[in-house]
């Protein structure tokens, strides 16, 4: 199933789009493409209709590597009980504050 | 059933309606893939596309309804003229065909409307120009668009290659129309309006060329027909599109959404 000329499935995409100069891209969806140029074409199309990306990135999904849900309780759970970890225990001058 | 308007065809008119009626007719020829495209991206895509040019028929109409005098709107010039006043070159009422069809003829017209914008921003009509100024760039994106899809299908598969070929062979015949020297053309010219179309084949033919020759695709040699939309003598595939288009109107006129 691997050879490009029976397999029915275009490899899928992982789409980043940037609103504005200066902002994160942010991951907003994905999408079916044969190589990255037309991922790249297809994502203006899907994800930047309504004004929304003045830059796209697109990263072929299958090179994501992602924390496996069953670690979940691992990796995340201990988190929970540390509020100390947050920043939110200084008093701040009022010039400064609502960071 | 609604009457047809009945227009006093100037050469201005014509001008304009030439433009708005090509952008009219190809976004009715696109939308036709709503739900059809080969994959859920290019449907959107292709429809993203039709709807692109139906802004531009909007205003192109809307200012054509100005110059004819009689507060013609958009719906009324859309929706309510008789065949022989539509004057959309052939090319664009041609049925949408296969996908390969499809990309080949928005490379086409994608191209003719880029380069006719880009000369359209210096009309000395301003509105014109302030529309011109904004179609360019989604011209020049259905171009791109149209031209990748022409060299993935060209030289790919020999099933998309042999699909390319017969499109080419159809689509070619309607080019020499696109570039006739007219007086609709000579009077546009001369005030100031915007360029003969002739005045852009040069560039057509390199920028169309090179997409062309990069897909291993040769256009054949052409014969003698002329297609004759632009003067408003269309093929029979006009009469059912425009049925498609009018019913509406024609059965409830002045319905809005």
């Amino acid at each position: 199933m691997t050879d490009p000329n029976t397999r029915t499935e275009w490899p899928l995409w992982e789409v980043f789009v940037r609103s504005r100069a200066g902002l994160d891209h942010k991951h907003c969806g994905s999408l079916h493409a044969a190589d990255a140029a037309m991922a790249i074409q297809l994502a203006r199309d899907v994800y930047t209709r309504r004004l929304e990306g003045s830059s796209v990135w697109v990263v072929p999904s299958a090179a994501i590597t992602a924390s496996d849900p069953g670690d979940k309780g691992m990796f995340f759970d201990p988190a929970e009980d540390k509020v100390y970890r947050h920043p939110t225990f200084y008093k701040l001058p009022p010039e400064v504050d609502h960071m | 059933m609604t009457a047809s308007i009945q227009l006093h065809q100037t050469p201005q008119l014509q001008y304009l309606l030439r433009l708005g009626d090509t952008c009219l007719i190809l976004g009715q020829r696109l939308g036709e893939w709503c739900g059809h495209g080969p994959i859920l991206e290019e449907d959107i895509a292709l429809t993203n596309m039709a709807l692109d040019l139906i802004g531009q028929a909007r205003a192109l109409l809307t200012r054509a309804g100005q110059t004819e005098g009689r507060a013609f709107d958009e719906d009324q010039l859309a929706f309510l003229r008789d065949e022989r006043d539509y004057r959309n070159p052939t090319l664009v009422e041609l049925p949408r065909g296969d996908f390969a069809f499809t990309v080949l003829r928005n490379l086409m017209v994608a191209t003719l409307l880029k380069l006719l914008w880009q000369k359209l921003a210096d009309s000395s009509d301003a509105e014109l120009a302030a529309i011109a100024g904004k179609a360019v760039k989604e011209a020049r994106y259905h171009q791109q668009h149209a031209a990748d899809w022409v060299l993935r299908l060209g030289d790919g598969t020999d099933e998309s290659t042999r699909r390319c070929r017969t499109a080419l062979a159809t689509l070619w015949r309607y080019v020499p129309e696109l570039f006739e020297a007219d007086a609709v053309d000579e009077a546009a010219a001369a005030t100031g309006l915007g360029p003969r179309w002739a005045d852009v084949q040069a560039d057509w033919n390199a920028e169309v060329g090179a997409v062309l020759a990069e897909a291993g695709l040769t256009p054949p040699a052409l014969g003698s027909y002329r297609s004759t939309g632009k003067r408003g003598v269309h093929t029979e595939h006009m009469g059912y599109i425009l049925a498609e288009m009018q019913h509406l109107q024609r059965s409830y006129p002045g319905g809005v959404w």
